[in-house]
């Protein structure tokens, strides 16, 4: 292997020093006996709880259910948002109509609703969905007004010089012009996502990774809490490599994206 | 006509020919500042005039008129004798290239064309000497070869009027001339009428029929340049020329004669 291949695995491999090396003072902390296993248990122990848990099937369909709330949320409040965005940034009518509005809910976090929405929808299924599409709308939505709105003016002007209107004009200029802006936006609420779900399932659920490190704590198997909140880490990182996807294949024409 | 023209496959084919504009008393104004007072402007069908003038005195303002892109408060604007430009027969080139950074080069040039017609963008990204980079982003083009693509853009068109906001003001030197002598071959391929807004007087004076100068919204001087094509810059009277025109534009009032002349036409035909 060349040096330079060498020199770039090392690159590569960097960033997970510290982690690794907080991993190794842990656990020789844990084992010297400094740190109760009430508290924090060793990473080997959590290790093992993980395997256990992976090994009867239980984890995965913890994850399972988890991904599939987020997922969904993330679908409906992204899609809203990224149409009401399309929407008050193209019409300035429809901006004066509905902006203020939005702005004052946009105030409200989400996770203060909790209660009225346990009233409205009990512990079910919607009532998650409902928290997740709230949370994630509005990161996508102001982000897909901003960037219809700082489409370049000269560039549609000249597609208009250029014979192009209506959807041709939408799909060529403007569309593509707030791409940038809106994969922010995405990115951003991705983030938001789990930690509603988090919430939202720590407070009312029969299932979930949420529910799993609740009842958990219930019977003090603080191991099995920790492997929850480490899949939430890993989860999260998974969510926010998926759109920075995106943005490598919507944005390949953008000089800051090309490697 | 219009099959057979296709059938050929002549891109910007000089079958339809340029177009003949006349303006007729063009007034523009900004709020209470007038930008364009009184404009009259007759254009033969493919002829090249250029229009010079210092920056603000309105020459981008009238190209932007004539396009279709700004309105103006009074006048006439004749296309081919009728009212008002088709937009289909008239293209403009900015100053700035903009081409779409997130289309291919190709698809640059082919935009708003109807897709029967996309092989044509290939032919004409080759006349302006980019087929190999048909596929490249913008963002990886210099500034010259975006405008080349800018040009091969607005002559996949097939105008009959072609209209140059500055195109060459942000290139170096010698790209710029490179970009001066490609424009004029094309506009002799083409035929097409063509309509240049410059403040290099030397880049008039080399590719236009006519020099046309702006003072204040007002055209000041309408001047025919009979130089054999193409133009040596280093000629006698090419220099002799330039140094009138930059000299009249310098300094307006010591000028014998006053708004209009056109004395030099005797002199310089070659």
């Amino acid at each position: 292997m060349s040096k330079e291949g060498t020199h770039q695995i090392g690159q590569r491999l960097l960033p997970w020093l510290p982690p690794l090396g907080l991993i190794i003072l842990w656990q020789i902390a844990a084992q010297a006996g400094w740190l109760s296993s009430r508290v924090l248990p060793a990473p080997w122990d959590i290790a093992r709880a993980a395997w256990k848990l992976s090994a009867s099937g239980e984890l995965w369909q913890h994850v399972a259910v988890s991904t599939r709330r987020a997922l969904a949320g993330f679908a409906i409040g992204g899609s809203a948002g990224l149409l009401l965005g399309l929407a008050t940034g193209t019409s300035r009518r429809l901006e004066i109509l509905l902006d203020t509005s939005l702005q004052m809910v946009r105030n409200i976090p989400p996770l203060a609703l909790i209660p009225l929405v346990i009233l409205w929808f009990g512990i079910d299924e919607a009532a998650k969905l409902f928290l997740v599409a709230i949370g994630v709308f509005f990161p996508v939505y102001l982000n897909t007004f901003h960037g219809i709105r700082s489409v370049d003016p000269a560039l549609i002007e000249m597609a208009k010089s250029y014979g192009l209107s209506g959807w041709r004009l939408y799909r060529d200029v403007i569309l593509p012009g707030a791409t940038a802006s809106i994969l922010v936006g995405v990115r951003f609420s991705v983030g938001l996502m789990w930690v509603i779900l988090i919430v939202a399932e720590t407070i009312s659920a029969s299932s979930g990774i949420g529910y799993m490190t609740m009842n958990a704590r219930e019977f003090l198997q603080t191991d099995i809490v920790l492997v929850g909140i480490i899949l939430y880490a890993l989860l999260g990182k998974l969510a926010d490599l998926a759109a920075r996807g995106l943005e490598r294949f919507w944005l390949r024409w953008h000089p800051g994206y090309q490697n | 006509m219009d099959i057979n023209a296709r059938e050929t496959h002549a891109v910007a084919s000089s079958a339809e020919g340029g177009a003949a504009l006349s303006l007729h008393g063009i007034h523009k104004r900004y709020g209470e500042r007038e930008v364009l007072r009184d404009i009259h402007l007759d254009i033969k069908p493919g002829e090249f005039v250029a229009i010079i003038g210092r920056s603000g005195c309105g020459k981008s303002t009238l190209l932007r008129v004539i396009a279709g892109l700004e309105s103006y408060h009074a006048g006439s604007l004749d296309f081919d004798g009728t009212p008002a430009a088709k937009s289909e027969d008239t293209r403009i080139m900015f100053q700035d290239s903009r081409l779409l950074p997130w289309k291919r080069v190709l698809a640059n040039v082919a935009l708003g064309l109807p897709a029967e017609r996309y092989l044509d963008a290939l032919d004409v990204l080759t006349q302006v000497g980019l087929a190999e980079r048909r596929l490249d982003w913008p963002a990886r083009l210099s500034g010259g070869q975006r405008q080349r693509v800018a040009l091969a853009r607005a002559l996949v068109h097939r105008p009959r009027l072609l209209l140059l906001d500055e195109p060459l003001g942000a290139l170096d030197a010698l790209t710029r001339i490179e970009m001066q002598t490609l424009i004029e071959d094309l506009w002799r391929t083409n035929g097409f009428t063509a309509l240049l807004v410059t403040h290099d007087v030397q880049e008039a004076i080399a590719l236009a029929d006519r020099v046309v100068l702006i003072e204040d919204g007002a055209i000041t001087l309408d001047q025919r340049i009979d130089l054999p094509r193409p133009r040596a810059r280093g000629g006698a009277q090419f220099a002799a020329l330039e140094e009138r025109l930059l000299q009249r534009i310098l300094h307006p009032e010591s000028t014998p004669g006053g708004i209009r002349l056109r004395p030099l036409r005797s002199t310089l035909v070659a």
